[in-house]
């Protein structure tokens, strides 16, 4: 790829980022609007009186016309100000900043699992193409793709947990180690370990494996899909050819020459999947009671706590655009067949 | 006319007429179909689908929202396959009718999304210029948006309903088909017989509209296919939540939902509606999968 290809193509990334943003906000000022909900009502009580509501009016800005009234809303969302939550009575950042360890902790465990399970796959899929097992593999991360994440958790809650007894059940910690260790980073795997609890360590380790590889399967899907059209595009290029005619075993052909050639594109779906599962774990959290930002959401939703829904959907949103559009950049920068 | 005579009349190289032409290719297409497992399985459990939804009635042996509390919770036996749930509702009948709950979701949300897409990509790519800058644009920035989280900050604005489920989710889903059509488009721009429309006089409307939707159709038809088994989870997930249909309408997400309290006590509330989402995502899923390697011959992935 020539050098003007790329200054285009960061261009474009630092153009159409924040427009992004800015179109994600105006979704979520919109979604504010359209609530049927009275907001001034949810502060002051159906009871308050024509000064308390007419007050609390004007402070909410309501008075003002709309693009004033969006013109604050975006330096407020920019300030990282989504209003006070009505069910924790905090400001709602305050609660994101409180939840959103856990949710990154489960994320990035799941991403790993992800990654560990689906590039194995890919690449065994494209080095036996067109065999029993290249559509063995197709059918499992077909079934990865089409599986309610919801009802695999269920499942697996049934199975692991209730009949086998092999894991521990939903939430993040057993009551008993809850609060024990001081929150540090808020990953409770490293916490632990910085506090040398090990106990609490291998605890945590138990809670977190069924939530984790019930994301990971999910991420699994994409990723064998992906590494298996990357090794193929390079499979069926001159050099591996080559590498064949000097006699190297196929196994030194497959995994040194064209895997590591994939590499880099590799990073950019695994980045793509990071930001899928952010949003995968908003019902992955429901079932598991896993105390992270899609918890939060869900209930807020049950609370009727707008500020609080559309605080965590700013966030996730905001993360998920972030990891989506660079990794599409980076995806066309790297992609061998545009040099 | 006999079979091999027919199809040597599909087959032939000179076709009298456009009607034998067309149809001689769309048997070449079946046939290819047909030899591909994938699709033939994808689109089998799709038809078992559409047969279950259109014979409800006649499956179904109780009314799937006639409440017995006296029968609440029971496991599957052979008065009820699949149990009972906590209001003594037999919950085959349940997930048999839930088909036509999914069909309906599954329909308006295509109805939604593909024109809607099919329009902008068309016209910005057969305009060009401001209006394709603009659009696509809006495109690209719709479609890097999270459409589950944002169709559930919707459905809570909006109150939770099916329909308002289904414009939640066709809000943000469009997107890939204005790609797809505009990528259609411009390749199809330069060619020739639009050319040939053109010098007849036809109107900028009338080349979009007759020629060119109908042309990017096939790519559509796999991309929609692939986006329905999405589109089953996010609204299974939307009911799961609460936010989709409401009770008593058996909707599988919901059905299950409920099935998650009474998971370590009655594992069959939460096991059979699951089981229905996932067959019929595989099923679209399969099928659209075939369906590329069908119709679209520059994948080979």
């Amino acid at each position: 790829m020539s050098a003007g290809a790329g200054i285009r193509l960061l261009l474009r990334w630092v153009t159409i980022l924040p427009i992004t943003f800015l179109g994600l906000i105006a979704v979520t000022f919109v979604i504010g609007r359209i609530m049927p909900i009275d907001p001034v009502i949810l502060i002051v009580g159906q009871d308050a009186s024509k000064e308390a509501y007419d007050r609390v009016y004007r402070e909410l800005g309501l008075h003002l016309p709309l693009y004033e009234q969006f013109l604050i809303y975006i330096d407020d969302v920019l300030r990282g100000d989504f209003g006070m939550s009505i069910s924790t009575a905090q400001p709602v950042i305050e609660d994101i900043k409180r939840v959103v360890p856990a949710t990154l902790e489960l994320a990035t465990i799941g991403t790993v699992i992800g990654t560990l399970l689906g590039v194995p796959m890919g690449i065994v899929a494209a080095a036996r193409q067109g065999t029993w097992i290249d559509s063995t593999i197709r059918v499992v991360s077909l079934i990865g793709y089409s599986v309610p994440v919801f009802w695999k958790g269920l499942m697996l809650l049934l199975l692991f947990y209730a009949v086998l007894g092999w894991t521990a059940g939903p939430g993040r910690i057993a009551v008993y180690y809850d609060g024990i260790v001081d929150v540090r980073t808020g990953l409770l795997l490293v916490d632990s370990l910085l506090a040398g609890e090990i106990e609490i360590f291998w605890n945590a380790v138990d809670h977190m494996i069924l939530p984790a590889v019930s994301l990971g399967y999910a991420a699994s899907a994409y990723i064998t899909r992906m590494t298996r059209s990357f090794m193929l595009d390079q499979l069926n290029q001159e050099y591996i050819t080559t590498a064949r005619v000097k006699g190297l075993a196929e196994w030194r052909v497959v995994l040194f020459h064209a895997f590591r050639n994939t590499l880099v594109q590799l990073v950019t779906v695994i980045a793509l999947t990071y930001g899928i599962l952010l949003e995968g774990s908003v019902l992955t959290e429901t079932v598991f009671a896993w105390p992270g930002l899609g918890q939060y959401l869900t209930k807020a939703l049950f609370n009727g706590d707008m500020n609080a829904v559309i605080g965590a959907t700013i966030v996730i949103g905001a993360v998920f655009v972030t990891l989506n559009l660079t990794s599409d950049i980076l995806y066309r920068m790297l992609d061998p067949r545009a040099q | 006319m006999s079979a091999a005579r027919a199809r040597a009349w599909l087959l032939t190289e000179r076709p009298s007429s456009p009607l034998q032409a067309y149809l001689g290719r769309q048997y070449l297409n079946a046939r290819r179909f047909l030899a591909n497992r994938t699709a033939t399985w994808g689109l089998a459990i799709i038809a078992l689908l559409a047969f279950v939804a259109a014979a409800a009635p006649l499956l179904a042996p109780y009314d799937p929202i006639a409440i017995d509390l006296n029968r609440s919770l029971q496991p599957p036996s052979l008065s009820h396959w699949m149990g009972t749930d906590e209001f003594g509702r037999d919950i085959l009948s349940r997930v048999i009718y839930g088909t036509r709950v999914t069909l309906y979701i599954v329909g308006l949300v295509l109805v939604l999304t593909a024109p809607i897409g099919l329009l902008i990509g068309c016209v910005s790519g057969y305009v060009g210029g401001w209006v394709d800058i603009i659009l696509m644009r809006l495109t690209d920035i719709v479609l890097a948006f999270p459409s589950l989280i944002l169709a559930l900050a919707f459905v809570a604005a909006l109150g939770p309903s099916v329909e308002n489920a289904v414009i939640a989710i066709a809000i943000t889903r469009w997107p890939p088909y204005a790609r797809i059509a505009r990528a259609e488009t411009l390749t199809l721009r330069r060619s020739e017989y639009i050319s040939a429309i053109r010098l007849q006089g036809a109107s900028t409307a009338r080349i979009v509209f007759r020629h060119i939707v109908p042309m990017s159709l096939s790519s559509v038809v796999i991309r929609a296919t692939l986006d329905m088994a999405a589109v089953i989870l996010i609204a299974a997930g939307l009911g799961f939540l609460g936010l989709g249909a409401q009770p008593p309408t058996p909707e599988w997400g919901a059905m299950l939902s409920t099935g998650r309290k009474y998971l370590l006590g009655a594992w069959w509330v939460g096991t059979f509606p699951g089981l229905a989402i996932f067959l019929v995502s595989m099923g679209f899923n399969l099928l659209g999968d075939g369906l590329r390697d069908v119709l679209d011959p520059r994948s080979t992935r």
